[in-house]
């Protein structure tokens, strides 16, 4: 069968990963300001220090100025399911678009309508129902997050839907299983964590830069006091959800976690990879070259984290494709020839199944109730064949083995970059509580650098997550049953080219003037009735 | 859906406000006022449009696939007016914006103009038609066509739309319909005696042009040809007439509809012609809610296919062809029964905000301003 060319494929991954990264860049600040602007609204309200509404009023300042540009690049996210992936919201709308829909009825409208009162109701709301709304932006901010999470969750590990040959998709048959899949919720907790870890270092950072000036050091050492503590309980529970992510993805996408750790050859009791050197080398899966240069590995923990067992084998990359080893369940893990085949089974039983339902159409039509009756029959024979071989479905589309591996080195490099960022944080914020605590933030002026120069390891932690994420996925849009090339719309490259290079343009202007405002902003500093030293 | 529908239409006042920003006023602190009154609501315009787009996802993703991955120009254009509308409330006034307060203004402008006409022009498609086939047995690789289901047949995708004379009529329409809603919507909302007298002549200015587009569309549309299926064998060929009948057999949608019209006269015309009347935004706002709505129950409803093919009448999307799963629909609908408290808080919000009528002196003292 013809596939669509590889380069329209390819510009409209581009598109995607564009929008998704440059969203990424000012979405997770806003979930994570939002967290820390309600704390500290709170302790406003309990107080009455107005210093507390100063810095409140700073950060909300700070907020609004993402929150404009993020809701602008998710727009074209929704709507690039359509334009882009044409096949894939057909194929999946009926599951997927749901949880869009969803957010958008409550989590959106919430996000909108308290966002007003937060920004323009300090003199028109009483106290308390400004600080409710202040709240129910982030909860809205993070309700958001769930949804589109459920959703991303739902890409990966496919549960709560049925094949209909009928309509040629699936169909959701349980709700429950798709919006509290242990994948989406852990998913949703990694990913909501990582926004209070951008929030919290963001603000440390911004927070230390007035130290080091000997700007606002008051409101400067009460934002590092609720940021650090909100810094370190994300990136603790990181860690904590990191794990439980490494635990799914090691069940249900073993070809993602080998890319991670660069595993080719499986192994039993396998060692996580602690710091290691890919070797350029390595061109084929199976060509026996070594594939590090250097690796230092913590023994056992590979197995540990994938399976809950210090033994367990751990399939490597040439496993997965060639197939062979035993998987959880006892059976023998089907090599990447039988899988096609039985992909390939899989679409000729739906053509089958369409041809003959046709028949039957055409029968029933004509009146002949005998051949209409065996037309039937001929369907449903062809539709067990469909049901049966269904797991495998979307191997029928891959020409070979190899289509099946992700680009290995910006998985595993990303995954490795982003675990040692995590742990650096995790040090940096207790160090920082503990010179809290000590009464000495103000004056170590090494760690106020440290603060302010840290803050882009932060972002870029994120984006290395999301790299592994949807990097380590490839070629699948739904994990097994729809590759990328099955996916996309039927456009030419040259025209997602063009929006490719718009939509890159636009977004880096868009950048470039929202970075220059927030320098502005925080050179401006906090509004407060006080006399500014500086 | 249509409801939906409706509401945006209805919340693209901000969009017609922001097309107008710079006739309307002559003095810059006049272009803050309005600015800023507009920038109050921008968020729920957006947010109506990102659910619009979601629930119809979510109920109907043939559309969706079809549409958008067909006409991909024309949703583009659009999505590019509102990446541009989204910024420019925020940025406008910021030092550190780069680019300077006109261009954002610039911006808006684009997004008032371009983002309600474009609305307008798709829409009429689900009346005039457009060129795509469906294939759901390309993706088991039945056809020629590779495994696309759904295929436009116009390499312009979607820039052919406007070459319709037919979907500019309504393009028009929606575009001068905005601006007369937010000129409305300036005489309810500002206490400002220069703007205000200038709105209620932008509310003449803008509303005729409206009626006169509206009307071609409307007469137009009833004379012409529709696409009806037919419920037994669920084949769909051209009827003379098909939008007239429709209204016909579903009497209560055509009253509806003539209601909601009226109530967008007349607030135009009290507007016009009584110098103290300040409620037209209500009376319009409701009857494009109404009328839109019962517009696009039209388009759907009574054996009509609401997204035609006009190259291949098969392929035109039905309710019942194109739309989600039973199980996803009723899911949806338990989905929307909580729609009443979300209308609930953003009435409570609304009021809670504008008790007073927004003058220059509430940008200094609200605290956050465009």
């Amino acid at each position: 069968m013809d596939l669509l060319s590889a380069s329209a494929v390819n510009w409209s991954r581009a598109q995607f990963a564009l929008t998704a990264g440059y969203h990424w860049l000012f979405v997770p600040l806003t979930i994570g300001l939002g967290l820390i602007m309600a704390i500290m609204e709170t302790l406003y309200v309990k107080t009455g220090d107005e210093k507390w509404k100063f810095a409140t009023k700073f950060w909300q300042k700070i907020f609004g100025i993402n929150f404009a540009i993020g809701v602008a690049t998710g727009i074209i996210l929704e709507f690039q399911f359509g334009t882009n992936w044409s096949n894939y919201s057909w194929f999946v709308g009926d599951i997927f678009g749901a949880p869009l829909a969803i957010e958008g009825i409550f989590a959106f409208f919430m996000e909108a309508t308290f966002i007003s009162i937060m920004f323009f109701g300090w003199n028109r709301v009483s106290r308390k129902m400004h600080l409710a709304s202040t709240w129910l932006v982030f909860v809205g901010a993070s309700l958001s997050a769930f949804w589109i999470l459920v959703a991303n969750a739902w890409m990966q590990y496919p549960v709560g839907m049925e094949f209909n040959p009928e309509s040629v998709r699936n169909e959701m048959n349980d709700f429950w299983a798709v919006a509290f899949s242990p994948v989406a919720y852990n998913k949703f907790l990694h990913t909501t964590f990582s926004c209070w870890a951008v929030g919290a270092a963001f603000a440390t950072g911004v927070s230390g830069w007035y130290l080091l000036k000997n700007r606002h050091t008051d409101f400067a050492i009460k934002s590092i006091k609720i940021s650090a503590m909100v810094g370190l309980v994300a990136f603790v529970m990181l860690a904590v959800t990191g794990d439980g992510s490494a635990y799914h993805v090691a069940q249900k996408q073993p070809m993602k976690l080998a890319a991670m750790e660069g595993l080719y050859e499986g192994k039993e009791g396998a060692g996580l990879v602690a710091i290691g050197m890919l070797n350029p080398a390595k061109i084929v899966y199976n060509d026996e070259v070594d594939p590090y240069i250097f690796k230092l590995e913590i023994p056992k923990l590979l197995s540990l984290l994938g399976y809950r067992n210090i033994n367990a084998f751990v399939p490597g990359i040439a496993d997965i494709v060639d197939g062979g080893y035993t998987l959880q369940d006892g059976t023998t893990a089907l090599p990447f020839e039988e899988r096609q085949a039985r992909g390939r089974k899989a679409i000729q039983a739906l053509a089958d199944y369409q041809t003959a339902k046709e028949k039957e159409g055409d029968a029933i039509n004509a009146g002949n109730t005998t051949a209409a009756a065996e037309a039937a029959e001929a369907a449903a024979v062809h539709e067990t064949v469909l049901r049966e071989n269904y797991a495998h479905f979307g191997y029928g589309y891959l020409e070979k083995g190899e289509d099946l591996i992700p680009n290995v080195p910006l998985t595993f490099y990303s995954f490795h970059l982003m675990v040692m960022i995590g742990m650096y944080y995790i040090l940096f914020f207790m160090i920082v509580l503990y010179f809290i605590y000590r009464k000495s933030m103000s004056t170590t002026r090494w760690l106020q650098y440290v603060a302010l120069w840290s803050i882009p390891l932060a972002y870029l932690a994120g984006q290395l997550g999301w790299v592994v994420a949807e990097v380590g996925r490839q070629p699948w849009t739904i994990q097994d049953i729809l590759p990328v090339q099955a996916a996309a719309s039927s456009i030419s490259a040259g025209n997602v080219k063009t929006t490719f290079i718009l939509f890159a343009v636009l977004f880096t202007g868009l950048l470039i003037a929202e970075v220059t405002i927030m320098i502005k902003q925080i050179k401006k500093g906090p509004d407060t009735t006080t006399t500014d030293e500086a | 859906m249509s409801l939906l529908g409706g509401l945006l239409v209805f919340l693209l006042f901000v969009q017609g406000g922001q097309s107008m920003i710079n006739s309307l006023s002559r003095k810059e602190d006049e272009k803050r006022l309005l600015v800023n009154a507009l920038g109050r609501k921008w968020e729920f315009t957006f947010t109506t449009l990102v659910t619009f787009g979601g629930a119809f996802f979510a109920s109907f993703p043939l559309f969706y696939s079809t549409s958008f991955g067909g006409a991909y120009w024309a949703w583009m254009i659009l999505l590019f007016c509102f990446v541009l509308q989204a910024v420019s409330y925020e940025f406008q006034s910021k030092p550190g914006n780069i680019y300077g307060a006109n261009v954002y203004r610039a911006f808006l402008f684009i997004n008032g103009v371009l983002g309600t006409f474009i609305l307008g022009v798709l829409v009429a498609t689900f009346f005039t038609g457009s060129e795509f086939t469906v294939g759901k047995g390309n993706i088991a690789g039945l056809g020629t066509v590779g495994p696309v289901i759904s295929q436009w047949q116009n390499p312009l995708h979607g820039l052919e739309l406007f070459a319709n004379l037919r979907n500019l009529c309504l393009g028009f329409a929606v575009l001068f319909l905005a601006r007369t809603l937010a000129s409305l919507f300036f005489v309810n909302r500002l206490s400002h005696e220069v703007l205000e007298k200038r709105s209620r002549k932008f509310v003449l200015f803008n509303g005729a042009p409206f009626v006169v587009f509206f009307l071609v569309f409307l007469i137009w549309t009833l004379l012409a040809e529709g696409y009806a299926v037919d419920p037994g064998t669920k084949d769909i060929y051209l009827e003379k007439m098909k939008y007239l009948h429709n209204f016909i057999e579903m009497p209560l949608v055509m009253i509806l509809f003539l209601l909601g019209v009226v109530a967008v006269l007349y607030g135009i015309f009290l507007t016009v012609f009584s110098a103290r009347f300040k409620n037209g935004i209500w009376f319009s706002g409701a009857g494009t809610v109404v009328t839109v709505t019962m517009l696009f129950l039209v388009a759907g409803y009574n054996n009509t296919a609401f997204y035609p093919s006009s190259v291949d009448l098969q392929s035109s999307l039905t309710l019942q062809n194109s739309s989600s799963s039973e199980f996803t629909l009723s899911a949806m609908a338990v989905v929307s029964l909580f729609v009443p408290v979300v209308v609930a808080y953003i009435f409570y919000a609304w009021r809670a905000l504008e008790k007073k009528r927004l003058n220059l002196d509430d940008l200094n003292s609200d605290g956050h301003t465009y």
